[in-house]
């Protein structure tokens, strides 16, 4: 029994370190522009698609396709910004995430007559011979995931709170008039903006890609999870969507494993609806405090 | 020879969709001047200053500042050019710490950080209440706190034209009356200062020359003493 769970715990923290990502670019795209991007999950979905049509299409080394999907993830992002959120600059919430929704059937569309239907694998990065933990088994690309993820949440931590450009993003999310006022290029950060939510976004899709698999809609359930964790921690507490990343992920492992595989997905978006109706702010969500 | 003046503004409209805001305002500003703007609610005074800053969009007219024509500039070229705004109501960034908004005020000159320092402790001497509170969020502040932040951050921004937008607005008297010493020894130490304010007795009280906006045009400018003592002016916007 202990084991089985080892394994559960294994397997969610790996799941919940994709949903993790996806979530922090939910909660940096929020914070900074307050749009709720779903979209978000496209982000994923072009990662490890574009990675596998440069890799296995092209014949480039895999890194290299990851670094190439990568760039046109981030390319992808801007755009999104420049061309379909800024134009609606001033736009009510729903607004905004009606031409999210919209984007992101776009951009699913394109990838269905690019790459068809099916279902692709990508190549594990390093074997798959499985690392034994007392009964319970780990893929090295489970490292992998939980490792990346990792090094990119402290990346974004530092970022936020260390360098002025990260603290800037911030500022015109809190009050872009003054972001203006003191010289901040608004514009310029709204770009960074999207293009970091799509690099993790990309990422996170490119490193779970061996152990999922992936396809054109890949990024629908992956979008959907994501924004459920960064409800869950706290939409606009990038380090509190992280936690409700890796809480969603933990706790669709475990009722997978000792309810039923089929209620998965049903658990997570039950645990969405509980969250908004008794801390709509989020777990880690904090009132805030401001005198006028 | 008389020099040719720091900000000139000729004939500059603005609009807000269908409603005009400025009707053609033309003024100047002196290098070394106070300059105070004084009007009611709705004269157009912010809207003249966020169009100074390129938040707000000039319909028409021209703004040129130490010669150089920054009318359609964007924002941060026109910060990067010298002038620094402390807008209405302070605007901090709230959650923010209050360090964090001075540091975010030199935004500008980001990468020297020896001499961000240095102006850091010269705001701090200017404000020492900020420097008490500096790892606070900035929206626990009291008002005037906040309007001490607001101008601590603009002047990071290494003004060479200096935009105060009411900071009186919500302070008690004993407040105002510093603020309005800081304006004058900041002015009195070569920043150039354009007021903007509902408070004329204050404004004018400290400013070198005045001009007298309403519904978005200039209708009177003299000496400050002057419109002081201008008798239209003190049954308008004194109060007696």
């Amino acid at each position: 029994m202990f084991d089985q769970i080892l394994q559960f715990v294994l397997t969610g923290i790996t799941v919940g370190a994709t949903y993790a990502l996806v979530a922090l670019g939910f909660a940096i795209i929020f914070n900074a522009s307050d749009v709720v991007n779903f979209s978000q999950g496209e982000f994923v979905m072009i990662g490890a698609m574009s990675t596998i049509a440069f890799s296995a299409g092209e014949g480039l080394p895999l890194w290299l396709a990851a670094v190439g999907a990568v760039l046109l993830a981030i390319c992808v992002g801007m755009m999104l910004q420049r061309f379909a959120i800024a134009p609606a600059r001033g736009a009510s919430v729903v607004t905004t995430i009606i031409i999210t929704i919209g984007a992101s059937i776009f951009l699913r569309g394109v990838a269905l007559l690019l790459w068809g239907k099916d279902i692709f694998g990508m190549p594990h990065f390093s074997g798959e011979q499985p690392i034994q933990i007392g009964e319970a088994t780990l893929l090295p690309q489970n490292l992998w995931v939980m490792g990346g993820a990792a090094v990119l949440v402290l990346g974004v931590h530092y970022f936020f709170n260390y360098t002025t450009n990260g603290k800037a993003i911030l500022a015109c999310s809190c009050n872009r008039t003054a972001a203006h006022l003191v010289g901040i290029n608004v514009s310029m950060m709204m770009l960074i903006a999207y293009g970091l939510s799509a690099l993790l976004g990309s990422l996170a899709g490119i490193l779970v890609a061996p152990i999922t698999f992936t396809s054109y809609d890949a990024g629908v359930m992956l979008g959907l999870k994501g924004f459920s964790a960064a409800i869950l921690g706290g939409m606009g507490n990038p380090m509190g969507a992280v936690a409700g990343g890796l809480l969603l992920g933990l706790i669709e492992s475990l009722a997978a494993g000792l309810i039923s595989s089929g209620y998965k997905d049903a658990i997570g978006f039950i645990i969405l609806l509980l969250v908004l109706f008794l801390r709509p702010s989020g777990i880690f969500g904090k009132a805030s405090t401001e005198r006028v | 020879m008389p020099s040719e003046p720091l900000l000139k503004i000729a004939e500059l409209t603005s609009h807000y969709g269908p409603i005009q805001a400025l009707h053609g305002i033309s003024l100047e500003v002196n290098s070394g001047e106070l300059v105070a703007i004084v009007g009611a609610n709705g004269a157009g005074k912010t809207t003249l200053l966020l169009t100074l800053s390129g938040v707000q969009k000039a319909s028409g007219g021209s703004i040129s500042f130490d010669g150089t024509e920054i009318t359609r500039m964007a924002s941060h070229k026109i910060v990067q050019s010298g002038i620094c705004h402390v807008p209405e109501g302070r605007q901090v960034f709230a959650p923010l710490e209050v360090e964090d908004n001075l540091k975010l005020g030199a935004y500008c000159f980001r990468d020297d950080k020896r001499r961000l320092s240095e102006e850091l402790e010269r705001i701090y001497q200017l404000f020492p209440i900020l420097k008490e509170r500096r790892k606070q969020p900035a929206g626990t502040l009291s008002g005037g706190q906040q309007q001490m932040l607001a101008i601590g951050r603009a002047l990071l921004g290494r003004p060479r034209l200096l935009l105060l937008d009411e900071p009186s607005m919500g302070l008690a008297p004993l407040l105002v009356e510093e603020i309005f010493r800081v304006v004058r020894e900041l002015n009195d130490s070569g920043v150039t200062v354009l007021l903007v304010e509902q408070n004329a007795n204050a404004a004018l009280g400290i400013a070198d020359r005045g001009y007298v906006l309403e519904t978005g045009r200039v209708i009177l400018t003299a000496n400050a003493d002057e419109l002081l003592a201008d008798e239209a002016v003190r049954k308008a916007y004194l109060g007696h």
